[in-house]
C-alpha cells in the first residue's frame, strides 16, 4: 500500500463541513460526485482516495441519491450525529433554496412563448445528457463478453421506460434475479 | 397554491417509499417518478414534467433536486420541503445505520455480488430516464437534432453541461424547435 503523500487534516468541524458540502453541491453541475472527490481527497485531504472509494462503495450500494448518502456518513465519520445533519444540510439547504425559486418562476412564467420555446430546447437537450450518461454506464457492460448484463439492463430499460410499469413492481422482480446472476457468475468464475 | 394535507401525505408517502428504490441514485427513480406524476396522480403533464427535469438539471445540486421541483409544482413550499425531507430521509437513516456498521470494513464478498448485481439494473434504469425524458422533449426534428447533438457532446467531452443548456436554449429561442 502506498503512504499517503500528507496526513490528513485534522477532523472538520461543525461549520468546515456545513460550508465544504455547501460548496461541493453549488459547484456540482451535472454530477456532484467529482466535486465531493476533488473536495474530500484533494483540497481538504479529510480522507485518502482510498477511503473515498470505500466510502463512496457504501453509499452506492445503499438505495437513493449516492452523494445525499455520502454526506450523512462522513459527517458521522467525523462529528456524530450533529456531523450528519450539518454534512445534510450543508448538501441541499443551498441547491433547494436555488431551485425553488426557479419553481417559483417557472411557476409564474413558464406559459410565455419565449420561454416555452427556450424550455423545449433545454428538455431536448437533458435528454441528450441522461442518455449520454446511460451511455457512458453501459459502456463497460457491453465490453465485457457476458451477455446477463446486457440482457438485464435492457429488460429493465424496456419495463420501465418503454412499458412504463411500476418500479418497485420491476426491481422486486429483476434485482434478485440479477442479484442471484452475478453470484452465480462470480461462483463458476472466481477472480 | 393552497397546500392541503391531503396532498402533503401524498407526496410524503410517495416519495419515501421511491427513495428506498432509488438503487444507484436519484436520476434510476426518475421513469417512477413521471409515472407517478403525470399518470397516477395528474399533477403535471408530461410536458410540464420534462421542463422541471431540463431545469433540475441546470440548477447545481444533487441530481435529487428534481424532487423538490415537483414538491413545488404540486403543493408551493409546503410542498417542497415536505417532498425533499420524504426523498431523503429513509435513505439517509440507512446510510447513517449502514455507515456506522460497515465504518472500517471494506466490501464482504456479498457486498460484492449484490452491488455487481445492481450495477446492469442501475444502467437500465437511467437508460429508461433517458427514454422517458426524450418521448416528451422530442416533439420534431429540431429537437431530436438538439437531443442527439446534445448527447454526442456529452458523450465525446467532459463540459461544463449549462454551456450545452445555453445554447439548446437559444437555438429554441430562435424558433429551431
Amino acid at each position: 500500500m502506498q503512504a499517503a503523500p500528507a496526513k490528513p487534516a485534522p477532523k472538520p468541524s461543525l461549520s468546515e463541513l456545513f460550508v465544504a458540502f455547501a460548496i461541493i453541491a453549488l459547484l456540482g453541475f451535472g454530477g456532484v460526485l467529482a466535486w465531493a472527490r476533488r473536495m474530500m481527497v484533494e483540497e481538504r485531504r479529510w480522507m485518502t482516495a482510498e477511503e473515498f472509494n470505500e466510502t463512496y462503495a457504501v453509499c452506492n450500494f445503499l438505495p437513493g441519491p449516492n452523494v445525499v448518502n455520502l454526506s450523512v456518513v462522513f459527517g458521522s465519520r467525523v462529528r456524530g450525529p450533529l456531523g450528519s445533519v450539518v454534512a445534510l444540510a450543508g448538501l441541499l439547504i443551498p441547491p433547494v433554496v436555488l431551485v425553488t425559486l426557479i419553481g417559483m418562476l417557472y411557476a409564474r412564467f413558464g406559459d410565455l412563448p419565449a420561454v416555452r420555446h427556450m424550455l423545449a430546447g433545454m428538455a431536448a437537450a437533458a435528454a441528450g445528457l441522461i442518455a449520454a450518461t446511460a451511455a457512458k454506464m453501459a459502456g463497460p457492460l457491453f465490453k465485457s463478453r457476458a451477455i446477463v448484463g446486457p440482457v438485464i439492463a435492457l429488460l429493465t430499460c424496456a419495463a420501465v421506460g418503454v412499458m412504463q410499469w411500476s418500479l418497485p413492481l420491476v426491481l422486486v422482480i429483476v434485482a434478485p434475479v440479477s442479484i442471484m446472476l452475478a453470484a452465480a457468475n462470480q461462483y463458476w468464475r472466481p477472480r | 397554491m393552497k397546500p392541503d394535507g391531503g396532498q402533503l401525505a401524498v407526496l410524503a408517502g410517495h416519495f419515501a417509499l421511491l427513495s428506498l428504490f432509488a438503487v444507484g441514485g436519484a436520476n434510476s427513480a426518475v421513469p417512477e417518478m413521471h409515472r407517478l406524476a403525470v399518470d397516477v396522480q395528474h399533477w403535471m403533464t408530461d410536458r410540464q414534467f420534462t421542463d422541471l427535469f431540463a431545469l433540475a438539471q441546470v440548477t447545481p445540486g444533487p441530481n435529487v433536486i428534481i424532487v423538490t421541483l415537483i414538491g413545488y409544482r404540486v403543493a408551493g413550499f409546503p410542498g417542497a420541503v415536505v417532498a425533499t425531507v420524504a426523498m431523503c430521509t429513509p435513505t439517509c437513516l440507512l446510510a447513517y445505520a449502514v455507515g456506522r456498521i460497515f465504518d472500517r470494513s471494506d466490501g464482504a464478498a456479498w457486498q460484492t455480488v449484490v452491488r455487481r448485481g445492481l450495477v446492469p439494473v442501475t444502467i437500465g434504469l437511467v437508460a429508461a430516464t433517458a427514454v422517458v425524458v426524450a418521448r416528451a422533449a422530442d416533439t420534431g426534428w429540431g429537437t431530436v437534432a438538439i437531443s442527439l447533438a446534445s448527447a454526442a457532446i456529452f458523450y465525446a467531452w467532459r463540459i461544463n453541461p449549462v454551456w450545452v443548456f445555453v445554447g439548446a436554449a437559444l437555438l429554441g429561442l430562435a424558433g429551431l424547435v
